[in-house]
């Protein structure tokens, strides 16, 4: 089963009464793979994670990890994930390395094993100056750290973390995102998150979750590219204004164009393509050709919150029309 | 195996972290303090035949503390991790439900043992002031302890049960409470009630937790009451087990 890939969902449901919270999703995840959850709250994440986990049931479809069935060989697949809920819950009453050797040996470690993991896995999260201290006594951003040296101590071959970067101060965040960032070298990772920039920083590839249902599923860049779909081009110019105004007319590759005046001599153009191509050489090659002076040549790039907003917003629209 | 031992040392030391074990032990002591002075006073005035454990054990006292510590010692054990949120870590572990149980139920009975051990000194006490041997019979004392041990699995392993089908603490505590004292309660019947009249009193009888005490007190251990005991623990951690899994069925 070693090549089969990491995360294998397939049409899958899961409703409550009087409410779907994960609508028919399909998706893989491949080994090596950093993949990022992302979608409002209550889209399904948590939802979806926690069926990967074993903890929930499905109402339909299949899961598999690693190519074992979620709900068929749910012993094989706990043994192979290292997985953080949401709330990333610990025993507020015991040490840190003590809740973490506890852990280890939860997760089927030896003896001297878990003791070696725990030490690695202190040091990984930074926690071994707090290795003496009682968990409930931590700043939130430590325990988090602790909740992930939980999920890292049985060396699994799939990280799940839902929401690692919940409630964190932003040097947590970057702290947390940068211990992802360097797992995700050796490991799988499936994240989830509401916070767009975390998802691209730290991920790789992207689903788009939106009530219950999978509107995306990319890499950020390509997504990114899909959503440009305009690709505007701003161009401040000095030049006169008639020849500025005219010299897009005969030009097929430009679909729209417009002209505002600046400040002094300078004209801000902006110029949508035809197909997507991008306009920045033709633009430079007219401004040299004319000897007009130009002082800024963009290409707007769509975030993926843009990506997001639109996405989402478009689902919402379809829905208000049915 | 090492999974479960793994998991009732954490239960065990779960109630030493918290205030919960220090408030039932302190509560134990306080009323067998009072069991052994009324005991004392007892044996000063007339002489007894029954052995000074039965004196001791199989009184009013017994059951007030049983059906009290309980609830208190079982109603954490699945409602805490539900509420605070570590049922969910613990279950994606990969961890059996049997393994949990098993865990759970020993942990408490761990517990239980624990809070009746020091009480082994008012017994020895008594041994040294009296300076007869006869007056403490190691085997009817073990008998004794033998008996509170399965008694107490039994009330251990309903309050698993109560604290598995919620998450609230009181709720499983009060739900622990009325199984515990529905069987005192049935019991007291089946002593007020001259036993083995009719078809019900017989039953009553088999399922007496009050008769069985009296005889473990005694030194009697029935395999008959042995057998009930384990039948009955086994039965509550069955339920258990099918409500922890219950979270998986479709």
């Amino acid at each position: 089963m070693i090549d089969s890939p990491m995360i294998e969902v397939h049409d899958l449901t899961k409703r409550y009464p009087g409410r779907t919270a994960v609508d028919g999703i399909t998706f893989t995840v491949g080994r090596g793979e950093v993949v990022g959850f992302l979608g409002p709250n209550g889209a399904g994440k948590s939802t979806t994670m926690r069926i990967l986990a074993c903890f929930l049931p499905a109402t339909g479809g299949t899961a598999r990890v690693a190519g074992y069935d979620v709900y068929r060989e749910p012993d094989e697949v706990r043994r192979r994930i290292g997985y953080m809920p949401e709330s990333n819950p610990l025993h507020l009453d015991m040490r840190v390395r003590e809740y973490l050797k506890f852990r280890a040996r939860l997760k089927g470690l030896g003896w001297q094993r878990s003791r070696d993991r725990v030490d690695v896995v202190l040091q990984q999260c930074g926690l071994t100056d707090v290795h003496r201290r009682i968990t409930g006594q931590l700043s939130k951003g430590y325990r988090q750290r602790v909740g992930l040296a939980d999920a890292l101590v049985h060396e699994p071959d799939l990280i799940m973390l839902d929401e690692p970067t919940i409630g964190l101060d932003p040097h947590q965040i970057r702290a947390v995102r940068a211990l992802i960032k360097e797992l995700g070298k050796t490991t799988t990772i499936l994240l989830s998150t509401h916070i767009l920039p975390e998802v691209e920083m730290t991920c790789s590839r992207v689903l788009i979750l939106n009530q219950g249902r999978i509107l995306a599923a990319d890499t950020t860049e390509n997504l990114e590219r899909k959503l440009s779909l305009d690709g505007q081009v701003i161009a401040e110019i000095a030049a006169p204004h008639e020849a500025l105004r005219d010299c897009w007319r005969d030009l097929p590759e430009i679909e729209r164009w417009d002209v505002t005046p600046a400040d002094g001599d300078w004209f801000r153009v902006a110029l949508t393509p035809r197909n997507g191509a991008d306009l920045r050489p033709l633009v430079f090659a007219i401004v040299r050709e004319n000897e007009w002076g130009l002082r800024e040549l963009t290409r707007s790039r769509h975030s993926l919150e843009d990506i997001f907003i639109h996405l989402t917003r478009q689902q919402g629209k379809e829905l208000t029309a049915l | 195996m090492n999974v479960i031992l793994a998991l009732i040392r954490r239960e065990l030391g779960g109630y030493f972290k918290s205030l919960i074990g220090y408030v039932v032990i302190a509560a134990v002591l306080f009323l067998f303090g009072f069991s052994f002075v009324d005991m004392l006073d007892k044996l000063n005035g007339i002489p007894q035949d029954a052995p000074v454990t039965e004196q001791f054990y199989a009184t009013v006292y017994f059951w007030v503390i049983l059906l009290i510590t309980a609830p208190m010692i079982t109603m954490r054990a699945f409602a805490l991790e539900k509420s605070t949120g570590t049922y969910e870590s613990l279950m994606t572990a990969p961890v059996g439900d049997w393994q949990v149980v098993l865990a759970k139920f020993g942990g408490t009975l761990a517990f239980f043992a624990l809070v009746w051990l020091p009480l082994l000194g008012c017994l020895f006490i008594i041994r040294h002031f009296t300076g007869d041997p006869a007056t403490l019979d190691p085997r009817v004392t073990a008998g004794t302890f033998f008996g509170i041990l399965l008694i107490g699995s039994l009330y251990m392993a309903m309050g698993c049960f109560a604290s598995s089908l919620t998450r609230s603490q009181i709720i499983a505590a009060m739900f622990s409470f009325l199984l515990g004292v529905g069987l005192f309660v049935l019991s007291l019947r089946s002593v007020a009630l001259s036993s083995s009249e009719s078809g019900w009193g017989a039953v009553l009888d088999h399922i007496s937790v009050m008769r069985h005490l009296f005889d473990f007190s005694r030194g009697i251990i029935d395999t008959r009451q042995v057998v009930f005991y384990l039948t009955a623990t086994a039965f509550f951690l069955y339920l258990t087990q099918r409500v922890v899994e219950s979270r998986r069925w479709k």
